[in-house]
């Protein structure tokens, strides 16, 4: 039995240290079309391609949204403070889409070990904090002058907040730990088990009585905005969402380089072990 | 209606996060990106660019 | 039971019941947060009988997440961690965490509802609102190991993971949190029911029972060297 275990755990060690390289290695020609988008330098080049054109367009977007945003007729209740609600909502719906995405790497990284589904986890991270944070200020500054206080502990607020939480949580815990790999399957269970909380928190809080209003886009009998609101929302919403992409992509590429980094800081620290001491290859 | 001072102050500030999230962004792909710069003009290589077909 | 899982329940049981195993200085956690509201809220006795209740929820939540991060470290240093990781075809390691939050329960958070009703009491709690909240912290708290073994197994290889795994698992266990409030509330005042949240609440603990180990187990697979 002892040694059952024994080359079980040495098993286990080679097989860790293998996936640990995974995301610094490149991988070798033969591979399926997802593990082609998998490969470090291929994605590189890829975002080094796209991130100017996605940037230029999502400014280009936002700018024709604000625009929009600010020639709509004002609502004949909330006057000019719904003004507000053309950011606050994307924000809103941003901070709902990235943990989404971050879902999705976290299965990426458990299922298929995707080695560039850690990096997108890890990455979008801080940006989904930010912009779940904007969203709770946005809407704590416009419940000022409609509702009158800054903060209610209502069905959706509180929900988000524990969003924000959770967000926070995942980046300390990315942060926490120095060896990619682990962190990386810490960080995806996290992700996962939060994934689940989410609709409990959603639900539970609905107990409370609810002052925030409910979804008024997203129905089955169609929007009950109006299209002179709905339009200047959506084209807004497209631009927040472009930009997020385009931050997503830079932080990624950002968090590539220094693995690519660790990993050189690695290799010639190994090799100056080996190397007799005085000697210096060339 | 004074409510312009919550709607300015709504958009400044996302304006502000979101500057300030992209900066950081910039600045962490600079400092990356001289790193990288500097250990490849030491020498250092990664293995996949020594031996151009790892197995 | 199978009788391993029994010889683990009670081995989990036995560590943390024993003098110096954290589980008396959580029952005292629990007692000097509860002492410390009067102090902070004011002597109003009105006051104290409609929070009552929460303020015993909220301290069986912050005692329970207090030895939580001891939850595998203690197995890990001493090797054992290893041996119920390389069991795991003999005995699902799943299995093994649930086992361990049941022990973990009993010696740490039973006792701290066993207490509720004395407190309940110097609340000026009514005594059916004491009985209720004793029921819900009975059905409630279990949830709160099973949670947490997720955020003890993200952080077993921390050298310093307690406060981490706090900040993990607390904005997860708001549900069980919400329900058993809500539930005790039901109890006391008349027109909120006390059964639908009540029921909800077991539904959490079941709920999680499964969930927490599965994920557990897995991290545990994956951290462990």
């Amino acid at each position: 039995m002892k040694r059952r275990r024994t080359s079980a755990a040495t098993g286990r060690i080679a097989n860790r240290a293998k996936q640990r390289y995974l995301p610094i290695m490149n991988q070798p020609p033969k591979q399926t079309r997802l593990m082609a988008l998998a490969n470090p330098t291929r994605f590189l080049s890829l975002a080094d391609r796209l991130v100017p054109w996605l940037g230029a367009l999502s400014l280009a977007v936002l700018v024709v949204g604000l625009y929009l945003a600010f020639t709509a007729p004002e609502d004949y209740q909330q006057g000019i403070t719904v003004r507000i609600m053309y950011i606050h909502v994307p924000f809103a719906w941003i901070a709902m889409f990235c943990y989404s995405l971050m879902a999705a790497s976290a299965l990426g990284t458990l299922v298929w070990k995707h080695p560039l589904a850690d990096v997108s986890l890890k990455a979008a991270a801080p940006i989904g904090a930010v912009f779940t944070a904007l969203a709770l200020f946005t809407g704590s500054v416009w419940g000022k002058p409609m509702w009158g206080t800054w903060w209610v502990w209502d069905a959706r607020l509180t929900s988000v907040f524990v969003l924000f939480l959770m967000y926070l949580g995942i980046v300390a815990l990315t942060r926490a730990m120095d060896d990619p790999a682990r962190s990386a399957r810490a960080a995806a269970i996290l992700t996962l088990v939060g994934f689940i909380n989410i609709p409990i928190i959603k639900f539970s809080v609905d107990w409370w009585n609810t002052l925030h209003q409910p979804a008024s886009v997203f129905r089955l009998d169609g929007p009950t905005i109006h299209a002179s609101l709905l339009w200047p929302l959506l084209v807004c919403a497209l631009g927040f969402t472009l930009l997020f992409l385009t931050l997503h992509l830079m932080a990624m590429r950002a968090e590539v380089w220094r693995r690519r980094v660790a990993a050189m800081r690695r290799l010639s620290a190994r090799a100056a072990d080996l190397r007799p001491a005085g000697v210096r290859a060339g | 209606m004074n409510h312009i001072a919550y709607v300015t102050a709504a958009y400044l500030g996302s304006a502000l996060a979101i500057a300030g999230l992209a900066l950081w962004i910039l600045l962490d792909q600079r400092a990356r990106k001289r790193e990288l710069k500097e250990l490849e003009a030491r020498g250092v290589r990664r293995r996949a660019q020594r031996t151009d077909t790892t197995s | 039971m199978p009788r391993p899982m029994l010889a683990l329940y009670l081995r989990e049981t036995r560590l943390g019941v024993r003098a110096g195993s954290g589980a008396l200085t959580g029952i005292l956690f629990f007692l000097a947060v509860i002492a410390v509201i009067p102090f902070g809220v004011g002597p109003d006795l009105n006051l104290l009988a409609r929070i009552g209740p929460a303020i015993l929820w909220i301290g069986a939540l912050l005692a329970g997440l207090l030895g939580l991060e001891r939850l595998f470290q203690a197995d890990r240093e001493d090797g054992s961690l290893d041996l119920l990781i390389a069991a795991d075809r003999r005995h699902m390691l799943a299995a093994t965490v649930f086992v361990k939050c049941l022990a973990h329960w009993t010696a740490n958070i039973l006792p701290l509802v066993a207490v509720s009703p004395l407190l309940g009491l110097f609340m000026n709690v009514p005594p059916f609102g004491i009985g209720a909240a004793t029921l819900t912290l009975l059905v409630g708290t279990p949830a709160i190991p099973f949670i947490g073994a997720v955020g003890a197994a993200l952080a077993v290889a921390l050298p310093r993971g307690g406060l981490l795994v706090s900040v993990l698992v607390l904005p997860l266990t708001i549900p069980v949190l919400i329900f058993g409030v809500s539930a005790v509330r039901g109890a006391v005042a008349d027109p909120d029911p006390f059964l639908p949240a009540f029921l909800i609440l077991a539904a959490l603990t079941l709920f999680f029972g499964v969930i927490g180990p599965l994920a557990a187990a897995m991290a545990l697979r994956w951290s462990g060297d």
